[in-house]
């Protein structure tokens, strides 16, 4: 049995979607772009205003089209993510403007040697199955700095990548590399590499750059994870159910203007709902409430049948210290409970606006916990011990408690235990001072940087990688290089 | 008996009750006093008291929220007798809000208008998404002291850096300060881009405000 968590009951799940069907006709959702309009007013939609009232038969066909799972492929062309079911995946956080600096405790301006350091890192690790464009380059121009950050990403990872773009004219670029590593455009729409994130403005409005994003993702079939934002008493109802509920609104207008234009093309039921922070006006990523957000609004995804997304393992404190620890470790065993199939938000600090490749390869241990509790307690053995969960080791052992010796304990205990790495602490004390855990994710860092082999890319694609940036610089104005090795 | 009017008035403020501030300033009036008397003594007290509460976690967001709705409709019914007597409060100073370009989050923004508004800064708020050229004309058309410009997103932070440029570029400051806020933004960031001060909270962006038109209470 796998454990799962269920924070609504089928009673509620019915009442925040009946809530939200009436809010997408009433107020309505407003729509930023000329082009959107014309999409939904062919589709009979009333827009006035730019506001659209989206009937529940037109947005109930969108949900319909829209596929139930889909997978994310490796640069070897091998299934690596499969959003759907109740598979969980964890990726870094994305989106950073600064970087802890593990010598000063110190937050800088976050640079494209920190987002390679990131990659390495999380390249590496195995409990991350995807990469990220982590961090914003400050050192790249900021005008094709969506394009920069996909670019290091590609050169330094065969995993699949959770990005998403800057601007409306900034997408078409990004696709351009992806189609580039894939070889064609029918091969990225066939084994997808990446996934884009793309976000409505709450309250329920759909601008201009995140609806026309939905619409060339839509278009070019590659998939698209809408990320909708209500926070609970700022920009959505105070109530947690209240913001689940906006949250389903905005996901659904915005799977309904993605169908539209590319009917069956693939696109998550995603979000980065949190609470609005009473006193400070943030938004406490590392709150419990939060992580209670992110469980709702993935149920009433899975209800629809729709692959999940959500944003945990961050925390609001400003160190790797006890409070990061406590809020990314508890939200990653929330998130992997509820069945989210991609959990964005490790490594980040301050509320997400900072990251820490340290706190990544913690994070990564409080991942690998997560993803054993999700396993849940099975019954093995049978192969090794016959038909038996202790009577049969009983019998080799009697009274004589030597376990340690059955070829059932060297068979299972791989399966049965999460084994840490150095990061987390276990030992006996010994004649050496104990460490701390920033400390010890520091070294792990530095081993892992070490261990970490940098892809080798096809000269004809790093050619066509250079010509898209060339040409993406020429069109913002800028002057750039590919990032260098 | 003025003073426990003058408590009344604290208190619909304190409790962030817009009808009875209301009610309280046209009685006022009807008495015939002079209404900047109200002000001082009674509702302005009562913001002061509610920022305190709020500095010192006391107080939360939508307590200092409806406060300073309570405040501006007192001040809406005083302000036409106080200008016909020419009592009226002297403004703190001119500022111009806004948020960034490229930002649509007005939440942090619309706080701080509102507190600044109460406790008497004249403010002329440019919504959002709000370009470093608009930012500059405003400044200019109404000979503002004080500009504020807020980024709730990462990557929208860079728009704080191109009003500040925008202001250097047309000789703008020091006369005219600048100010940042917003959700991801540091002392460290605003030191990076050269702005005079930042805030974390809208009670904060007050005390900065009045500091820098040397009418804080740190300056006092």
């Amino acid at each position: 049995m796998r454990p799962r968590t269920q924070l609504l009951s089928g009673d509620l799940i019915g009442r925040i979607l009946r809530e939200a069907f009436e809010l997408l006709m009433s107020p309505g959702v407003r729509v930023g772009s000329a082009e959107v309009v014309e999409l939904l007013q062919a589709a009979g939609v009333e827009v006035t205003d730019g506001v659209a009232r989206l009937p529940e038969t037109l947005v109930r066909k969108s949900l319909a089209s829209a596929p139930r799972d889909f997978y994310l492929y490796n640069r070897r062309g091998e299934k690596a993510v499969h959003y759907g079911g109740d598979d969980v995946h964890f990726d870094p956080g994305s989106c950073c403007v600064q970087m802890l600096d593990p010598e000063t405790l110190e937050a800088r301006p976050s640079e494209t040697r920190d987002l390679v350091r990131i990659v390495q890192v999380a390249e590496t690790l195995p409990q991350f199955a995807a990469q990220s464009t982590a961090v914003v380059c400050n050192d790249a121009p900021s005008l094709i700095g969506d394009l920069y950050r996909l670019l290091v990403v590609l050169q330094h990872s065969d995993k699949p990548v959770v990005t998403g773009s800057f601007s409306a004219a900034g997408l078409q670029g990004m696709i351009d590399l992806l189609v580039a590593d894939s070889g064609s455009a029918e091969k990225l729409r066939r084994e997808p590499r990446a996934v884009f994130d793309v976000c409505p403005s709450p309250p329920l409005n759909w601008s201009e750059f995140g609806s026309h994003n939905l619409l060339d993702l839509a278009h070019a079939g590659v998939p698209a994870e809408i990320v909708a934002v209500p926070l609970a008493g700022g920009t959505a109802p105070v109530t947690l159910a209240g913001s689940v509920t906006q949250h389903a609104a905005e996901v659904l207008a915005g799977i309904t203007l993605h169908q539209l234009a590319g009917a069956g093309s693939p696109v998550v039921w995603g979000g980065a709902p949190a609470i609005f922070d009473m006193r400070t006006g943030g938004a406490p990523m590392g709150a419990v409430e939060t992580a209670m957000l992110n469980m709702a609004c993935a149920e009433v995804g899975k209800h629809l049948g729709l692959p999940t997304h959500g944003y945990l393992v961050a925390t609001d404190s400003k160190f790797v210290d006890a409070q990061a620890g406590a809020e990314s470790a508890r939200s990653a065993m929330l998130g992997a409970l509820a069945g989210i199939n991609m959990i964005s938000g490790a490594g980040m600090i301050e509320s997400l606006a900072c990251h820490s490749v340290e706190k990544l390869v913690m994070d990564a241990e409080w991942i690998a916990s997560a993803q054993r509790l999700a396993r849940g307690i099975e019954v093995r053995g049978d192969d090794v011990s016959g038909a038996s969960l202790a009577t049969a080791m009983f019998a080799q052992t009697g009274l004589s408690g030597e376990f340690l010796k059955l070829k059932e304990t060297r068979a299972l205990f791989r399966q049965e235990q999460y084994l840490p790495s150095a990061v987390i602490d276990r030992s006996a004390r010994g004649s050496e001072p104990p460490t701390d855990i920033f400390a010890r994710a520091r070294t792990r860092v530095d081993e892992l940087a070490s261990a970490y082999r940098k892809p080798s890319l096809a000269e004809d694609v790093l050619r066509k990688f250079q010509a898209i940036v060339e040409r993406e610089a020429d069109r913002a104005g800028v002057v750039a290089e590919l990032p260098g090795n | 008996m003025p003073d426990e009017l003058f408590l009344a008035m604290r208190q619909s403020i304190i409790d962030g009750v817009p009808d009875r501030a209301r009610e309280l300033a046209q009685q006022w009036l009807a008495d015939g006093v002079d209404p900047l008397e109200a002000v001082n003594f009674g509702f302005a007290v009562g913001i002061k008291f509610a920022g305190d509460q709020f500095g010192c976690g006391e107080m939360f967001l939508p307590d200092l929220l409806a406060s300073a709705e309570a405040m501006k409709a007192a001040i809406k019914v005083l302000e036409p007798e106080m200008l016909k007597r020419g009592s009226q409060r002297e403004a703190l100073g001119k500022i111009v809000l806004g948020t960034a370009r490229g930002d649509i989050h007005d939440i942090g923004k619309n706080l701080v208008a509102t507190i600044l508004s109460a406790s008497g800064f004249q403010i002329f708020d440019l919504g959002t998404s709000v370009t470093p050229e608009a930012f500059v004309a405003k400044v200019k058309e109404v000979d503002a002291d004080i500009v504020g410009v807020s980024a709730l997103l990462t990557t929208t932070m860079a728009g704080q850096k191109a009003v500040i440029e925008a202001l250097d570029r047309n000789g703008l400051r020091p006369r005219v300060k600048a100010i940042i806020g917003g959700a991801a933004v540091s002392s460290k960031w605003a030191a990076e881009i050269g702005a005079d001060g930042f805030s974390r909270n809208a009670i904060d962006a007050l005390e900065l405000a009045k500091n820098l038109m040397g009418k804080g209470t740190a300056s006092a």
